[in-house]
């Protein structure tokens, strides 16, 4: 049944491909401001600056990815989930969804951050690790307030100040982790925040995974 | 929680801890000297924080799984006296700092935790301000509230220990932690905490009845 949501999922993403393109399109384009208004050449970038920049990229981008989950979906599709699928189902399909369109959306921004503005990362599959943690973790949360946004009033603003705060702890742990990745140390600098950042993904995906059924309801 | 003893306790021990916090002897610390004095009434408001916020989502708990209004009122009311004990902790913090960290802000993980964490319950605010529907705005703040607190923790508890920290006790301050600190303190720090807790839970008994008179009589 999971399964077979996903695949719809993807299905109806890839035949209305505007919205894909919608979302590589605002990625591109906003690491190329970047890249733009900090006016510099090629690896010319601060480490840090580099890695902050990335991630506040990424962070908005996978808001804009995630909010069209619950927030653009039409009021009769959803009253039609209602009778075919249970809810447990349904959210842990819509975030297995948003985590493989949030790694796309994350790699081929690496891919393009990395052309434009250098790449300083020396573990590179560290920090490939983390994109994949960090997607999950971005996916199970936004998610969820996605769906709590949409109930009230389709405000793509709530939905930017709801998440902003829950997000935070684990965007410090990623940036904290990449910055390890970037500057190539060993795997135990960085295994206590691992560890804590999947930590943080099963508590937060538990918990929307047991919240959800309530929200649905109404 | 109608009877008085415990309004009179409270009453009393506070009593005791601005006289006993104030005019006991303390311990002399390098740095610290008598500003140490701010324990009784600085970490008691995160204490009290804690413990009303967790009183609050027990009864959002309550809500989903029982459904009647009045659990609600009880949960937001509880949300708005930790919030304020929260505002205090960072004021009175940002206070002690200033006179021995030489700034009232000095990006300790443990003040931008507690920045982060009050951030989440103002959106909490935002997020029942744009709901009309009484029904429906307690259930989704109720699953809003359940959904932070989660997140809150691991800021909280798990964040500041993997970095180090200004605060006394940590990364090697003068100061006192849980094994270690001076029994003369102790005499009044434990009183304190009981104390501030209880008035914290008296204020949202209070601003409860006058909710529930309010909507009773009109």
């Amino acid at each position: 049944m999971v399964l077979e949501f996903i695949k719809k999922e993807l299905k109806i993403e890839w035949r209305n491909k505007y919205a894909l393109n919608g979302i590589l399109l605002y990625l591109v384009s906003t690491i190329f401001i970047c890249y733009l208004s900090f006016n510099v050449k090629s690896n010319q970038l601060n480490v840090v600056t580099w890695n902050a920049l990335f991630w506040i990229i990424i962070l908005f981008a996978s808001i804009n990815a995630v909010a069209k989950s619950f927030i653009q979906e039409k009021q009769e599709r959803l009253l039609y989930y209602y009778t075919i699928i249970s809810p447990q189902a349904l959210i842990f399909a819509r975030i297995m969804y948003n985590a493989l369109l949030l790694i796309l959306v994350a790699l081929l921004g690496f891919f393009f951050y990395s052309i434009i503005l250098g790449n300083p990362v020396i573990t590179t599959w560290l920090f490939l690790a983390i994109i994949l943690l960090a997607s999950v973790g971005f996916s199970s949360t936004l998610t969820l307030i996605s769906a709590i946004a949409s109930k009230a009033g389709n405000n793509q603003t709530l939905m930017a100040v709801l998440g902003f705060p829950i997000i935070l702890p684990m965007l410090l742990m990623v940036i904290k982790v990449s910055k390890n990745a970037i500057d190539g140390l060993a795997l135990s600098a960085s295994l206590d925040e691992l560890i804590t950042l999947l930590a943080i993904n099963i508590i937060v995906g538990a918990v929307s995974f047991l919240l959800f059924p309530y929200l649905w309801r109404s | 929680m109608r009877q008085n003893w415990w309004k009179f306790l409270t009453v009393f021990l506070l009593g005791y801890t601005f006289i006993g916090g104030l005019l006991f002897e303390v311990p002399r610390l390098n740095i610290l000297n008598e500003t140490i004095r701010a324990l009784h009434f600085h970490v008691p408001m995160w204490f009290g924080m804690i413990i009303l916020l967790s009183i609050s989502v027990y009864y959002s708990i309550n809500y989903l799984r029982k459904g009647s209004i009045e659990t609600d009122h009880k949960a937001i009311e509880f949300a708005n006296v930790g919030v304020v004990f929260g505002v205090f902790g960072i004021l009175t913090g940002m206070f002690w700092a200033q006179f021995t960290w030489g700034a009232w802000w000095s990006g300790d993980p443990k003040q931008n935790a507690s920045a982060i964490g009050l951030l989440i319950y103002f959106a909490y605010f935002v997020l029942r301000g744009s709901l009309e529907n009484e029904e429906q705005r307690a259930r989704i703040s109720a699953v809003y509230n359940i959904f932070a607190f989660s997140a809150l923790i691991p800021l909280l508890f798990i964040l500041p220990r993997l970095t180090d920290s200004l605060h006394p006790g940590n990364g090697g301050n003068p100061g006192f932690n849980a094994y270690d600190m001076d029994s003369r303190l102790r005499l009044v720090f434990y009183p304190a905490v009981v104390a501030w807790t209880m008035l914290g839970v008296w204020i949202a008994t209070v601003r409860f009845r006058i909710k529930r008179l309010e909507s009773t009589h009109l």
